[in-house]
């Protein structure tokens, strides 16, 4: 018997193929790397041992692309940021992504804060970014006139922009994928070898084979380096962010993104609007041994909203849409974790801990450099294909828009019919709620599923490796 | 006959957005006063609210006089609406509401924008969910609010879960008792933050028939599991936690009016009902919109929203016929003090009180948040200008006859009238 099993994302066998490139895990750096390695030439597989890819830290974060102005200076965090800040500026429109400059202030609210405010100023221009200026309390209230009036000066950062946290990745990976490179859902790796320069990594989907591995597996990247490499390049400690999002109505109180005065550990406690229209408060910052518990809790939460309260008296009225919590993967340094093991075909990319989303272009970048420092190269594609991404912010022009998209499932966040049976289909099909909320919104405004649960359930029935639902 | 509505055809006069029992009345009673052109968008595939997916009784008594099942009971508004001339477009969410009711509706053929003379908010309430109740712990599947799993319950045939908690003593809350014995789920407790049970007898003694565990001055802290549900916490009087083993939760009650699409609008909304604020007519701060029934305060049964939208249908008909007063014209602003959670209306007239047709609503209706025993007091500015001892509890409305009210020491027709409860020990 000859014939050849078709090559499933989600089920059966892992190619048996020797691929070029092998990216453990689909966070956003993962994939970010798969279409930077794919369109340079290299044939590429990405493991991913969640059912949906942006599962770890990826799927919770405050979705801003920053320019890098508060960024270490001479960091390769800094240079990844800032490079994958341009390449996103270029590419975005082309993908069908979004992008909106609204623009940051970090705000001082007491008379220290106003200090530091000097310095930061000097560490932006220091870090290229020209447009970064001091601006007065006046100044402040004419940009943003439903801050607190406590508010003593602030530093504008006009470049500062708001992304879609989901779609983006899911383009990134979109695109590689459209180009060739194969993605194995459901696939954790479990161990591995390298034998006269080929690596053979166990998964629980079975064994595939590269001669490069880049681990992108981010809050488990240390984890993946014991069980393959014997010992890990740096250790990772989750740090847990607690977010508020408040109702589609108090987005309208704040125009830019308002950043705290950061201390030494962390960057503090943000408001910013979404292009989903909300606005969000956090994240907090708690370090904690556990690699997937994302709990949220109501002390902290209370206290997120009393800041929020503080920084924007109107948000008092303003009811609750959601609560959510993501996992930081900071390793020991606060420096990224970029480490090549060239004897090893090996590439770390650890310890991604706040700035993914802005940086995952770069970092993609700036691997592909240090792969070909070890000497190995490929033939750049010409005219490799470009996916559009389903587009989900508020303002862009949506499926609902559209002729024929079917009922209207999410009321509250104009989920179409059309766009959600589309998200359960192949290449990429979303197999779990999570995974389908990041394709859709589904479920994810004020009434949190009151509403949409039920059809919701009927329509996802077959697609869920933990269905929502069963027969009566 | 009824029919579907069709955008080419005269102006509307009055667009109801929402099918529900309050809506359905509305526009029903508008008909009958002679109006030309009334429709009802409603978003669902079939008009009929929350009864839809209420399959249970005692729907129906004010209005039938006879108990039904909830679908049965939102099939016969839907049919007499039709009757009445009332025209339906299914499948449709108003998207925006606009000054000089400037409309604008999505079908699936794509978005449209159309105007009427007058719009009526029936948009009713929800139950709080999860996050806004600030619960702790991971996000895991299987916490659902009644009416979700009433409607994949009722109108999907599916159950999410098989031994849930329930969170809260509402009368939904035994409705959701109903609906899992329906559905072959087993409740493993129901839980009450409160001393005493919130729904009145004879409905407290559901969880006993049942065999349900009552814990009572329970509160859920936390919920914990991998994907599902494993176990929630819990947390009583005396501050003791303990974990209870299930695979569900239903967050029963704590109803907030669906009004995002004021909100998101031009129209006011008060903090306190969270619903549009209204006038003793139930007019909006632009007077061409009215709202009507629960979208005004949690919240009333399906028979009550009915009796409401009936009203608001003869006072927007009166409206209509130029018989209301003018919108501009001085009137009360009503707030409450702490310990009552909202008042309803938030604006008084004085004057044009006479005919029944423009008397609008009677009473003022207020609420607590715990049951207490005082003296219910409403002033404005130093003059108190009605007193009464009451005995509140959160589940009875209290209601205030507005005619009662001396406003007599109110020079200028606009002094604030400010309730407050205050305990006695």
């Amino acid at each position: 018997m000859n014939f050849q099993m078709e090559k499933s994302p989600s089920q059966g066998m892992l190619s048996n193929d020797v691929c070029d490139v092998l990216i453990i895990g689909a966070g956003v750096v993962g994939c970010a790397m798969a279409r930077r390695f794919t369109l340079e030439g290299a044939r590429v597989a990405i493991l991913e041992k969640a059912t949906d890819i942006l599962d770890g830290a990826s799927k919770a974060n405050s979705a801003i692309l920053h320019t890098g102005f508060d960024a270490p200076p001479g960091s390769i965090e800094l240079a990844c940021i800032r490079e994958g800040y341009r390449e996103y500026q270029e590419i975005y429109k082309g993908m069908g992504l979004v992008k909106e400059d609204c623009g940051a202030h970090v705000v001082a609210w007491s008379s220290n804060e106003v200090d530091n405010l000097e310095g930061i100023h000097a560490q932006a221009h220091e870090n290229g970014v020209m447009d970064v200026r001091l601006i007065s309390a006046k100044q402040l209230q004419n940009a943003e006139p439903n801050l607190s009036t406590k508010a003593l000066a602030a530093i504008a950062v006009p470049r500062e922009s708001i992304i879609d946290p989901w779609s983006a990745p899911y383009a990134y990976l979109a695109q590689a994928q459209k180009n060739g490179a194969e993605v194995f859902l459901s696939a954790g790796v479990s161990g591995g070898k390298f034998d006269s320069g080929i690596w053979t990594l166990s998964t629980t989907r079975g064994t595939i084979k590269a001669k490069h591995v880049i681990n992108c597996a981010g809050l488990y990247g240390d984890l993946v380096e014991e069980a393959v490499l014997g010992e890990a390049n740096f250790q990772i400690t989750p740090r847990k962010g607690q977010f508020v999002v408040f109702d589609k109505a108090a987005s309208k109180l704040v125009n830019s993104v308002i950043l705290p005065v950061p201390t030494s550990r962390t960057i503090g406690i943000v408001v910013f609007r979404t292009v989903f229209g909300n606005l969000a408060v956090g994240p907090t910052a708690e370090d904690q041994q556990s690699r997937c518990d994302a709990s949220v809790d109501e002390d902290a939460v209370k206290a997120l909203i009393a800041d929020g309260i503080a920084k924007i008296p109107d948000l008092k009225d303003m009811p609750i849409t959601a609560l959510y919590a993501g996992l930081r993967p900071a390793s020991e340094l606060k420096e990224y974790r970029i480490l090549p093991q060239a004897k090893k075909n090996w590439i770390s990319v650890g310890g991604i801990r706040s700035t993914g989303l802005s940086g995952a272009l770069g970092i993609a970048q700036h691997v592909f450099k240090l792969y070909q420092k070890m000497g190995l190269k490929h033939k750049k594609l010409k005219n490799p294909m470009v996916p559009i991404a389903n587009v989900l912010a508020e303002k862009a022009h949506r499926d609902w828009q559209r002729k024929d998209h079917g009922d209207i499932i999410c009321h509250c966040e104009m989920v179409s019919e059309r766009e959600i049976k589309r998200a359960l289909e192949e290449p990429l099909p979303a197999r779990s709620l999570a995974g389908l909320k990041r394709q859709t919104r589904v479920t994810m405004g004020r009434c949190q599923g009151f509403y949409c649960t039920a059809r919701l359930a009927e329509l996802t029935k077959d697609h869920f490796e933990t269905p929502l639902s069963e027969k009566i | 006959m009824g029919k579907a509505f069709n955008n080419d055809e005269a102006p509307i006069d009055v667009a109801v957005i929402g099918g529900g029992p309050a809506g359905l009345s509305a526009a029903t009673t508008l008909k009958q006063a002679g109006i030309a052109r009334v429709v009802v968008f409603e978003r669902e595939p079939e008009a009929g609210g929350i009864p839809r997916h209420c399959g249970h009784y005692p729907f129906g008594m004010r209005e039938f006089k006879w108990p039904l099942k909830g679908p049965a009971y939102a099939a016969k508004l839907v049919a007499r609406a039709k009757r009445a001339g009332v025209e339906f477009s299914l499948n449709t969410s108003v998207v925006e509401a606009n000054r000089s009711g400037l409309l604008r509706v999505v079908t699936s053929a794509g978005p449209k924008s159309l105007s009427a003379k007058r719009v009526i908010y029936a948009t009713g309430v929800r139950e709080t969910p999860r996050s806004a109740r600030l619960v702790s712990g991971p996000r895991v599947q299987g916490v659902l609010n009644t009416g979700a799993l009433q409607s994949m319950v009722y109108l999907e045939g599916r159950r999410p879960f098989k031994r849930p908690v329930i969170i809260g003593t509402e009368l939904v809350a035994f409705s959701a008792i109903m609906t899992c014995a329906h559905a072959g789920m087993k409740p493993v407790a129901m839980i009450e933050q409160n001393t005493s049970v919130t729904a009145r007898w004879p409905t407290a003694l559901f969880p006993w028939i049942n065999n349900i565990p009552l814990l009572m001055e329970t509160k859920l802290v936390e919920i914990k599991g991998g994907d599902r549900v494993r176990e929630i916490v819990v947390r009583n009087g005396k501050g003791e936690t303990r974990t209870i083993e299930c695979d569900g939760v239903i967050l029963t009650g704590q109803f907030v009016p669906e009004a995002s699409l004021g909100r998101m609008g031009h129209i006011k909304v008060d903090p306190a009902t969270r619903g549009p604020s209204v006038d003793q007519w139930g007019r909006c701060s632009d007077p061409t919109y009215f709202a009507t029934g629960n979208l005004l305060r949690p919240v009333e049964t399906a028979g009550r929203s009915w009796q409401e939208g009936k009203q608001t249908g003869l006072w927007v008909a009166a409206d209509l016929a130029g018989k209301l007063p003018h919108y501009e014209q001085k009137a009360h602003p009503v707030r409450v003090e702490p310990t009552l959670i909202y008042a309803m209306p938030q604006r008084i007239y004085r004057n044009n009180l006479d005919a029944q047709d423009v008397a609008g609503m009677t009473h003022v209706q207020l609420r607590v948040v715990k049951p207490i025993k005082g003296e219910l007091i409403a002033s404005i500015g130093e003059h108190v200008i009605w007193r009464k001892n009451i005995s509140a509890k959160p589940e009875r409305r209290i209601e205030v006859p507005i005619a009662e009210l001396d406003t007599s020491t109110s020079s200028n027709n606009q002094g604030e009238i400010v309730f407050s409860l205050v305990s006695q020990a």
